[in-house]
């Protein structure tokens, strides 16, 4: 077994956890901007969410409790991995609980449990240039930004009203921030775009490969772009959770046999077992369903070693 | 008809290190006025195309446009924003290569409707339908317009692109050789099209050409390019037709009959 | 009467670059003046410069020397020596000119073409178009042609369009370079009618006739352009 001590704290040295945090502060001083960084190589592959890992790392001190999903859930290889990695190299306490995590660290959800003032959401961002779609041209997308020249925003939903009759795009859903810039709020479903509205949390976006860093500090203006005669709406479910009952909360289909039998659960695996926790049950539950003591209210919370 | 020109170009001059691309250039546009530039290839007629449009910046020399509000402004000491903004809402740019002037991966309806977008226009419906008037308008016929410019001919391109540029009402067109690499039937229509236009819009355009032809036919106006320098310049029928300068002798003589 | 057009001591001729520069003298000093009411024919035998005399005063060849006077829009202004605009403010208010062919532009109909020039005087599409008809049913041009580009029409088919076009509009000055030499007896008679309807109407003429019928039954006065013969000492 590696020595925790031949590691620095959380994995990055001093001077690059420096270099982030500066690009941080920048991107929390102007919302919605994407600012370059000189991104490292992590011991994991790009598309395992080295950008957010960077970001968590530059943020990240020994009191933080952490927590870490994927899609939503907590117990995904990457998921467990990441957390597992934060565990050993800044000898953290995590947990599964959304209200007790300080740090979150997250791939394409936003927890359903409201976040809170001190609270930060860290993403995982694979492509941060919401103009990528029209323009590949990075100086032209640069320049676009700093002009504000938005049309081909509208574009790109103007083909989606054009070629499906409403709005079609579900996921990575263009914001625009204060009023200023357009930002991809990475592959979230536009279900949770109202979340980042005005969220009490910090939010950072952290993406590795592409070198880019950007932010929405607490209480920023988050609206989603759509045209006055297709307005924004989120996805709607006509049935609730099969397993906690949790109407008004993002699903997941999930394939049940060979024979195409399926449900719909919560995405966010730990508000669905906190419910279930609570008592409520949703039509496909189990009876005995989950042991109270391991998912009972705070979580299940791992200290720090 | 207004007394004041729409833009004063004087003694514009664009150097590429040693070599010339146009030199000492002065003249006026006025509103509605049709302005050909004419001269073999290298001449200095793109050159001088692009400085005018502001995509070059000429190396001495002076240009200023009569903004909506009547003032005149210096084109190369305007921030780059403004820039990018008149290009978009006043001004027009039609490229020989359609390819260059459209989104080739986005529909001819979204291509016509970027430019209303990006100055606010929020109502798919209306943009729609500005869009089907603008197709008829250049011909395209209303059931395409949710094809992709790669499935149009290179006639159909070129007139989607003159939509895609005409849809914000600008006051000013720069056109690089707008029937370039047309069939010759394809290029009549489509000229007869932009003359049209032109004339029902009341548009000031500059339009770039080796072809006397086109010139004959969309401009009232004319200057002869040779070595970037303008040699001849004046009502484009008495250019042609009472040619003064060897040069423009020579491209007279050198074709059949315009 | 009053005098619209007074042309004084104007020369013309062309240089040639392509062929060492030679230098060909047309007319000089060229001096005459035409007068409301009145048709003013120019005389003379092929490639005395004739031609060249109209296409000057339209704008349409440069002038090297004198002046061409015109009263335009309440005030005088050289044509000599006047910008493009200013010619072109001329050819839309104060001149008109038939010339000897039809210039046709790719699909735009005969009606349009004749149309045309009413519509650039700020005339209604309409209105104009019903004028047009008027006159190609005068110039009995076929019906059937008018909805047609005159690109595929007949020589004298073309030739009526043309006068039609340089005849809709109610130019103070009209100039016409051989409007009837394409044409049947028939439709001369009715240019001599469209001619002489002009001159009631107080329009000044200036053409070219080579048909001796037609110019006698329009000429007011002629003007025999080999007194402009370069070279020759003006009177
Ligand atoms: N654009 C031109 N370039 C060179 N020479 C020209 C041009 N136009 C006319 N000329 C020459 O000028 C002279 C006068 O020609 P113009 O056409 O004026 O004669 P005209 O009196 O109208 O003759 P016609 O009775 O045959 O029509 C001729 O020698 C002619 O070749
Ligand atoms: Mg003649
Ligand atoms: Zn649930």
């Amino acid at each position: 077994m590696t020595d925790i001590a031949t590691y620095n704290f959380a994995y990055l040295d001093e001077q690059t956890k420096r270099m982030i945090r500066r690009a941080i502060l920048k991107g929390i001083a102007i919302p919605g901007y994407q600012v370059p960084f000189a991104s490292r190589e992590m011991p994991m592959p790009y598309g395992w969410g080295t950008g957010g890992v960077q970001v968590t790392a530059s943020i990240i001190g020994p009191d933080d409790v952490l927590k870490v999903i994927d899609q939503g859930a907590d117990d995904t290889t990457n998921a467990v991995s990441i957390r597992a990695f934060f565990r050993k190299v800044a000898n953290v306490a995590v947990t599964t609980d959304t209200a007790s995590a300080t740090i979150i660290q997250t791939r394409h959800r936003i927890p359903e449990h409201p976040l809170a003032a001190g609270q930060v959401l860290v993403y995982q961002v694979p492509i941060p240039e919401p103009l990528r779609f029209l323009e590949p041209r990075e100086t032209e997308t640069r320049k676009m930004h700093a002009l504000e020249e938005y049309g081909l925003m509208h574009v790109k939903l103007y083909e989606d009203i054009a070629r499906h009759g409403r709005i079609a795009t579900t996921y990575a859903y263009p914001v625009k921030v204060e009023g200023r810039y357009v930002m991809d709020p990475s592959p979230t479903p536009k279900f949770d775009n109202p979340k980042m509205n005005h969220s009490p949390a910090l939010q950072l976006f952290g993406a590795g490969r592409e070198k880019r860093i950007y932010a929405l500090p607490p209480f920023t203006e988050v609206v989603s772009l759509d045209f006055e005669d297709h307005p924004f709406e989120v996805q709607t479910f006509d049935q609730p959770c099969a397993l906690c009952a949790a109407k008004n909360v993002y699903l997941d289909e999930v394939i049940l046999d060979d024979h195409g039998d399926h449900m719909f659960v919560c995405s966010d695996t730990d508000y669905c077992e906190k419910r279930r926790g609570d008592g409520h049950r949703g039509h496909l539950a189990p009876e005995t369903d989950l042991a109270p003591e391991t998912h009972s209210a705070p979580g299940n919370m791992e200290p720090a070693q | 008809m207004t007394d004041e020109p729409l833009l004063r170009v004087s003694a514009l001059s664009k150097s590429y290190g040693s070599r010339v691309g146009c030199d000492n250039v002065t003249f006026d546009l006025w509103p509605g006025e049709v302005l050909a530039v004419v001269g073999e290839s290298g001449s200095g007629k793109t050159t001088l195309l692009n400085c005018l449009s502001t995509r070059l910046l000429p190396s001495s020399g002076t240009a200023s446009y009569r903004m909506r509000d009547g003032h005149f402004r210096e084109l190369y000491r305007m921030s780059e924003a403004e820039r990018r903004f008149l290009m978009r809402t006043d001004w027009g740019f039609v490229h020989q290569n359609p390819a260059d002037g459209l989104r080739m991966t986005v529909s001819a309806g979204a291509n016509v409707g970027e430019r209303l977008m990006a100055v606010g226009d929020r109502h798919y419906g209306k943009i729609r339908a500005t869009a089907v008037d603008w197709l008829s308008r250049v011909e395209i016929e209303e059931d395409r317009i949710d094809d992709e410019p790669r499935a149009f001919s290179g006639g159909m391109r070129q007139r989607l692109q003159i939509a895609r540029n005409l849809v914000t009402g600008p006051r000013l067109v720069f056109m690089d050789e707008p029937t370039g690499g047309l069939d010759v039937s394809v290029q009549a229509r489509l000229l007869d099209l932009l003359r049209g236009l032109v004339t029902d819009l009341g548009l000031a355009a500059i339009v770039v050409t080796h072809d006397l032809a086109v010139a004959r036919l969309l401009s009232q106006r004319m200057m002869v390019m040779k070595d970037g320098r303008v040699v001849e310049s004046g009502l484009t029928d008495r250019v042609l037709d009472d040619p003064r300068a060897p040069y423009t002798q020579l491209l007279v003589s050198s074709i059949l009959q315009v | 009467m009053p005098t619209p057009l007074v042309v004084s001591n104007v020369a013309k001729s062309f240089t040639m670059h392509l062929r060492d520069g030679i230098k060909l003298p047309v007319v000089a000093d060229v001096s005459f003046s035409i007068r409301a009411g009145e048709c003013t024919v120019l005389g003379g035998p092929s490639g005395a410069g004739k031609s060249s005399i109209l296409k000057m005063l339209y704008g349409n060849y440069a002038v090297d020397e004198g002046q061409i006077i015109v009263t335009h829009d309440g005030g005088l202004i050289d044509l000599a020596t006047a910008g493009p605009r200013t010619v072109l403010a001329v050819r839309r208010q104060t001149i008109g000119y038939v010339s000897q062919f039809l210039r046709t532009v790719p699909r735009v109909s005969a009606l349009d073409v004749v149309a045309e020039p009413l519509v650039e005087r700020g005339e209604e599409r309409e209105s104009a178009r019903s004028k047009a008809r008027d006159l190609l049913a005068r110039l009995n041009l076929p019906e059937k042609l008018w909805a047609l580009p005159p690109a595929t029409f007949s020589g004298g088919e073309q030739q009526r369009v043309n006068i039609a076009r340089g005849f809709i509009t109610g130019h103070p000055i009209l100039l016409l370079d051989e409007p009837t030499a394409s044409l049947d007896a028939k439709n001369r008679d009715v240019v001599i009618e469209l001619i002489a309807a002009k001159k009631a109407s107080d329009v000044a003429l200036l053409g070219i006739f080579h048909d001796q019928d037609v110019r006698e039954a329009v000429a007011d006065r002629v003007i025999d352009v080999t007194a402009f013969a370069p070279g020759k000492i003006a009177a």
